[in-house]
């Protein structure tokens, strides 16, 4: 995975997913809604990270699947920008 | 504003026609007429009724909250298109005059007003958490408040007679353990159910969510149903699809993290609420028996009339 897209998504967690442990002791693939996310914060960090890598998750991407670890964004960022295998 | 099927802009004009709705010439507010109140006062004691066996403590609050209460609920993120705040004047005596002037005409005049300490209330319940919280501790076998038919108000201008600005949500709130309030809410979909099914009406529980704002919205209901947080009992009122008339909605950790709602143990609380919409209950009693109370069914009318 993209390093940098990495570190913008977990400073995006950091500055709106309201965790309820340092954003800097989750892994990639910790569990955000079990690291104390909220579904209201989790709206907050999808509207932040449309702003940082200007794009717009269509419709089918606005379930907390797709919010629920730093890996599962970042693959859907990635095909959203038409990469492949992430 | 949402278009209606002609099945119900019919049932609008004839609640209008005989009375039973008082037109005032806004969208979705209405004054109710004698036989309406009737019905509606009387589903009110049915529900105290159904609802002794939680020992309830009664609460009752003013249709308006504190604004402060408001911009801490969250509801302006999930619902900012749905709030109402108060304005008021706040000027010299000459702008009182111009105010006036273009009022008389019916033209712009919300620049000699200015925002109060108070909104309008959007669920009868959101009152209710910052009164619990204010006593401290949770005890341990939690709290049941009854906190009536509050008059309620969404922004949402409708010809649907079912979809109202202003109206009674009789709600019951459950502040405890997770486990408890869950279980609570389950409950009460069950005894809502059987409580509208005595009274005829062919109503139905389904998975339901609520009418979040914008894309966020989207990921908010989709989270929502998910989880199940959110039954409505639905019944046939003229629409394409059942009118939801009740609602229990299980908020986990939501209001009591913003509050601070606090079990003995230290551990935060859960809350779950039910709404029984009574405007929308009375409308569909006269859609599913017929516009005129005195020619129900008997055992409709004994259910009601007779306790």
């Amino acid at each position: 995975m993209d390093a940098d897209r990495a570190a913008v998504i977990r400073g995006v967690i950091g500055e709106f997913g309201r965790l309820s442990v340092d954003v800097d002791t989750i892994t990639d693939s910790t569990d955000l809604f079990g690291a104390g996310m909220t579904s209201h914060a989790s709206v907050n960090v999808m509207l932040a990270l449309e702003d940082a890598f200007d794009l717009e998750f269509p419709d089918r991407m606005l379930i907390r699947s797709v919010f629920e670890s730093i890996d599962a964004i970042a693959a859907a960022i990635a095909e959203l920008s038409g990469e492949h295998g992430g | 504003m949402g278009a209606v099927t002609t099945d119900q802009a019919a049932f609008r004009d004839e609640l209008v026609a005989r009375g039973l709705f008082l037109e005032t010439g806004v969208p979705g507010l209405y004054g109710h007429g004698a036989a309406f109140e009737h019905i509606r006062l009387r589903f009110d004691e049915l529900v105290t009724k159904a609802a002794s066996d939680d020992r309830p403590e009664l609460l009752r609050f003013p249709p308006l909250m504190p604004r402060r209460q408001l911009e801490s609920s969250g509801y302006l993120h999930s619902f900012p298109h749905l709030a109402g705040t108060v304005f008021a004047f706040d000027g010299t005596e000459s702008d009182a005059l111009e105010q006036e002037q273009r009022a008389s005409r019916h033209e712009d005049w919300t620049e000699f007003q200015s925002m109060t300490a108070l909104s309008l209330v959007p669920a009868a319940c959101y009152p209710v958490y910052p009164a619990i919280a204010a006593r401290g501790t949770i005890p341990a076998a939690g709290v049941v408040i009854d906190a009536g038919a509050a008059w309620v108000f969404r922004h949402e201008p409708s010809a649907d007679p079912a979809r109202l600005q202003s109206f009674h949500q009789r709600e019951m709130v459950k502040i405890g353990a997770p486990d408890e309030v869950h279980a609570w809410r389950d409950d009460w979909c069950a005894r809502g159910l059987e409580l509208l099914r005595s009274l005829g009406l062919p109503a139905e529980r389904d998975r339901a969510v609520d009418a979040f704002f914008g894309r966020g919205g989207r990921m908010l209901a989709a989270s929502q149903r998910e989880q199940e947080l959110k039954f409505e009992l639905q019944v046939p009122l003229g629409g394409a699809a059942p009118t939801a008339v009740t609602s229990f909605n299980y908020h986990q950790d939501h209001f009591a993290d913003r509050y601070g709602l606090v079990l003995a143990d230290g551990s935060t609380a859960h809350t779950a609420c039910l709404g029984f919409g009574e405007e929308r209950i009375v409308l569909a009693l006269l859609y599913t028996h017929g516009l005129e109370p005195t020619s129900w069914p008997v055992e409709i009318r004994r259910v009601l009339w007779e306790p």
